[in-house]
């Protein structure tokens, strides 16, 4: 496997998702190929940076248009 | 049943984001349960749990603060109308975020008219190698301070082309597998591997920016 291969495949290596002998193959190239290794490390770096992406609060006035839109329509539904 | 009409009866108080925490984390499906039966409390407990995270998602599909607000809210008015066809063989967040994402398309879409194909093959891979290899400082992610770094994501996500980022944000932050993913935007498996794929390697370039050693953005 070249470097062009992996690069293909380092997604679907990232989630486990290749065949055991794909697989065999990437490790083997990624043994001496450092910049494809930085690149499967940086990847999942940047996965794990995401992951931690904070959720955004509303804002006093979107949380208000909220509930007030929740209880017109809630109290229109019949139970 | 009675635990069941004990979380209602807790949730119909006067203020229904107060709960105790024995029953505050694992209770999904009997908030949903209760919600269904027309305990409108326990319906508001599940906005009140998932409305920033929903936000975050419409807000990084949309990119744009004022649509990402009305598919937030339009997202779960549905979600209470078609509650009864909520079968409960996923998380209701998972169904949950199926409909906030399909509320924010629609309004991307609306921008962009005739820009946004989610599903058209990707032609050839010459854009696929990474251009910048280089080394990252250390740990980067414990030196900046929590704000910088989630304004650092914030903007790297948003210069995302819609097409990649979208498959992004459901698969690796909303944690959607590979085939909820694609049911959720009505395209094939292999179109989201491919876009996902391109998606993680242009964050990657795009956080290299800010990350590489000596460099400062």
């Amino acid at each position: 496997m070249n470097c062009k291969g992996v690069i293909r495949e380092v997604s679907n290596y990232i989630d486990g998702e290749l065949d055991l002998t794909i697989r065999q193959e990437l490790e083997r190239h990624l043994e001496h190929c450092e910049d494809c290794a930085l690149i499967l490390d940086q990847t999942r770096k940047s996965i794990e940076i995401l992951c931690d992406s904070e959720p955004i609060p509303l804002s006093a006035d979107v949380q208000s248009r909220l509930r007030a839109a929740l209880r017109d329509k809630l109290s229109k539904k019949p139970a | 049943m009675l635990f069941l009409s004990g979380v209602s009866h807790l949730l119909s108080t006067a203020d229904p984001h107060r709960l105790p925490s024995s029953i505050a984390r694992e209770d999904e499906h009997l908030l949903v349960a209760a919600a269904k039966k027309g305990d409108t409390a326990a319906f508001e407990e599940l906005v009140h749990r998932y409305e920033s995270k929903i936000f975050r998602l419409t807000k990084n599909i949309t990119g744009n603060r004022e649509d990402a607000e009305d598919a937030m809210q339009d997202a779960f008015l549905k979600a209470y109308a078609h509650l009864d066809g909520f079968q409960g063989d996923s998380r209701f967040y998972t169904w949950l975020v199926r409909i906030a994402a399909n509320e924010a398309l629609m309004r991307l879409r609306k921008r962009r008219p005739g820009q946004l194909s989610l599903d058209e093959p990707i032609e050839g891979d010459a854009d696929l190698m990474p251009r910048e290899l280089e080394d990252w400082r250390p740990s980067p992610e414990r030196e900046y301070a929590q704000a910088e770094m989630q304004g650092i994501l914030a903007e790297v996500i948003e210069k995302l082309e819609p097409e990649y980022r979208i498959v992004l944000v459901l698969r690796d932050l909303e944690e959607l597998s590979t085939q909820e993913t694609a049911d959720a935007l009505g395209i094939s498996v292999t179109a989201v591997k491919s876009r996902l794929l391109r998606a993680r390697l242009k964050l990657r370039e795009k956080l290299n920016r800010h990350f590489r050693q000596g460099g400062t953005n």
